[in-house]
């Protein structure tokens, strides 16, 4: 009885823990294909029609706040990204005044409650006087993301033998074809695991975004908005299909990553 | 030297008064070295010594605070590492782990804009004997590989100056000898100018024809490795290159020939070409293979200094020779390296024994006496730990 209990505990526990999990997306997946009028709680009917008519409801608001957090996320994205890689390098390799200054300040945001970093901002922008808009969500989610990456490239950059570098300056390469060749490559997983993360946090970040949005909405503000008068069905298409793309990325990914360990390998 | 024509051969290097100051610590007091091209020249030390900074300030990764580098006659001291004709072998071989062992090989080549790099990147290769890998990747290879690669990375270049960083450091003793040998080839066939780094004894003096030791920032002494060995100046030589049994005493008689020195009551006689000092307290010394090994007072002979008796306090045998610690009242311990012609040890532990030496094979030092301990056998397993422990700290605050 107590070798049988030993052996089914850890499964039963482990599968319980991935329904409880699954439950709410498996739900928002269901819901999606839900015949619904004004509210989608009760279930009404299978349909395909907010699948493919998405973009049609209430005059494309959904489709509309999903696009702007897209521009949004790509755009922080790329700023957080290229301005944090270079704070990473600077941090780790170069000896400047405030250099541990810097390393503190960058963890503050991480640190800050979401409120009162959104709130803050939005006094400051208010205090200078600029327009809140998509400019001002880019600004304050490049400024939070800028943290992680640092975070992130920093560790890869630490990691990164100095003697790679010299030996490139001592093969001729000048400091652009050292960094384009040598560093840039060897630092670019930590560059895209920092990328990935920057998107996701921008993507599905609420709080800061409602504070200095204005009258711009994302998606994650429209789904907060909708959701006291009753989420249309389209919200849940959305919402799923960006699951299923994550899921296909990185089940391709484990599935390359697998094939080219066979390859080298076999080559080895 | 960015793009353009290969170096047609080694050419010299001259370091002029160079000085290396780090905040906090003086890595090179000053250093003034010519190396004639094409030859093999080793920088021998311990670690913290100086030597590594030296090859950084040549290859151009670290800057003197004073002085001016030279190759081949041309000032190169403001150039930066990718405009100088210089390539170096790092100790970590520090190939680049995201290209193919090829594309290692040739990116020297394509960054000069070389013609032809990827059949010049082959040649390489085949001389190092490792073109059947060229498509892997680095991190696919043995250690002796890699420092193969590394080692053919720098030479395709044709630099007119390859410095290696105790390019052997890491790898077995077999596949030390391999390489060694196949340094040496490559030099006799590409007649470059190698400065080699190392704190390897007896793979300096296998490999160079000319060996620099360097001790604090500063070259004691620089010559043939025989003449080093056979002929050291000072305290830190004798016992850094191999071992020696040093005795410190006044001068008690000197002709144009050899001085006579008294050791603890005994008369020891010195060939004057093989003293530095020849009046005053001195130290001498004697290499413990010269030593012969008595075990009754051996007669009396003007060609020969004897000491004893003294007694045996420890025997270890090696296969080709045994090594005897013998202790002489007054003098200290004695090591005396003895050839095993016979079967076996020729005297027990606790034996009396005198040893005796060609006055011919003995040496005198430039050093003042007082600055080194009377006698100075670091064989003890508590000084030995002294002493890797003094490295490795110096060694950790390097890093």
């Amino acid at each position: 009885m107590r070798i049988s209990l030993g052996r089914w505990l850890l499964p039963v526990y482990a599968v319980l823990a991935l329904l409880f999990l699954m439950v709410p997306i498996v739900y928002t997946f269901i819901f999606s294909f839900n015949d619904s009028q004004k509210s989608n709680i009760t279930w009404r009917g299978f349909t395909l029609d907010k699948w493919l008519n998405v973009c049609n409801v209430q005059n494309g608001a959904v489709c509309e706040a999903f696009g702007n957090s897209l521009i949004i996320g790509a755009v922080a994205t790329v700023a957080a990204t290229a301005l944090g890689t270079m704070i990473a390098i600077a941090i780790v390799r170069y000896r400047f005044r405030f250099r541990s200054g810097v390393s503190l300040l960058l963890f503050l945001p991480m640190a800050t409650p979401e409120v009162v970093l959104g709130a803050g901002l939005a006094a400051q922008f208010l205090s200078v006087g600029v327009p809140k808009d998509m400019v001002t969500i880019i600004l304050a989610h490049t400024m939070f993301c800028i943290s992680f990456v640092v975070v992130t490239v920093k560790a890869r950059v630490a990691s990164l033998d100095p003697a790679l570098e010299e030996a490139g300056r001592d093969l001729y390469g000048s400091p652009g074809q050292v960094f384009l060749r040598i560093t840039f490559p060897l630092l670019l997983p930590g560059i895209l695991a920092a990328a990935l993360l920057s998107f996701a946090l921008s993507f599905d970040d609420f709080i800061i975004t409602n504070f200095n949005s204005g009258a711009v909405t994302t998606f994650p503000k429209y789904i907060y908005i909708s959701a006291s008068r009753g989420i249309p069905a389209e919200a849940n298409v959305v919402a799923s299909a960006v699951f299923i793309l994550a899921l296909v990325i990185v089940v391709s990914a484990q599935l390359s990553a697998a094939a080219r360990a066979k390859r080298l390998a076999k080559s080895g | 030297m960015t793009t353009g024509a290969f170096a047609a051969q080694g050419a010299d290097l001259e370091l002029v008064g160079i000085q290396k100051r780090f905040p906090g610590f003086t890595a090179i007091e000053h250093l003034d070295l010519k190396i004639p091209a094409g030859s093999f020249f080793a920088l021998l030390g311990p670690s913290g010594c100086g030597k590594t900074t030296t090859l950084r300030l040549v290859a151009g990764l670290e800057e003197p605070t004073a002085g001016r580098i030279l190759i081949g006659g041309k000032d190169i001291t403001g150039q930066k590492p990718y405009q100088r004709p210089v390539n170096t072998v790092f100790q970590s071989y520090a190939l680049f782990p995201h290209m193919t062992v090829l594309e290692n090989v040739a990116f020297g080549l394509r960054r000069r804009r070389i013609d032809e790099p990827v059949a010049k990147a082959h040649e390489a290769l085949r001389l190092v004997e490792l073109d059947h890998l060229a498509a892997r990747k680095p991190q696919q290879l043995s250690g002796g590989q890699q420092q193969r690669v590394a080692l053919a990375r720098a030479i395709v270049n044709r630099p007119a100056l390859l410095l290696l960083d105790e390019p052997l450091g890491a790898l077995d003793l077999k596949l030390r000898r391999q390489m060694q040998l196949e340094l040496k080839t490559i030099q006799e066939e590409v007649g470059l100018t190698f400065l080699h780094v190392t704190h390897d004894q007896e793979e300096a003096m296998t490999m160079a024809d000319t060996v620099a030791v360097m001790n604090k920032g500063r070259i004691e002494q620089m010559g043939a490795p025989e003449e080093l060995y056979e002929l050291p100046k000072t305290a830190f030589v004798a016992n850094f290159l191999g071992q020696s049994n040093l005795f410190t005493g006044p001068v008690i008689g000197s002709t144009s020939d050899a001085i006579a020195v008294a050791v603890a009551g005994q008369r020891i006689v010195v060939p004057a070409a093989r003293a530095h000092r020849h009046a005053g307290e001195v130290t001498i010394g004697i290499r413990p293979e010269k030593l012969s090994l008595h075990l009754s007072a051996p007669a009396d002979d003007p060609a020969r200094n004897s000491m004893g008796p003294g007694r045996v306090i420890d025997v270890s045998f090696s296969g080709v020779s045994t090594q005897y610690l013998i202790n002489v009242p007054r003098v200290g311990t004695l090591i005396v390296f003895a050839q095993n012609m016979a079967f076996g040890p020729v005297a027990g532990e606790g034996g009396e024994v005198w040893v005796s030496w060609d006055i011919k094979h003995g040496f005198g030092l430039e050093d003042e006496p007082g600055d080194l301990p009377k006698f100075d056998a670091d064989t003890t397993t508590r000084s030995i730990a002294a002493q890797r422990r003094a490295s490795l700290i110096t060694e950790l605050e390097e890093v």
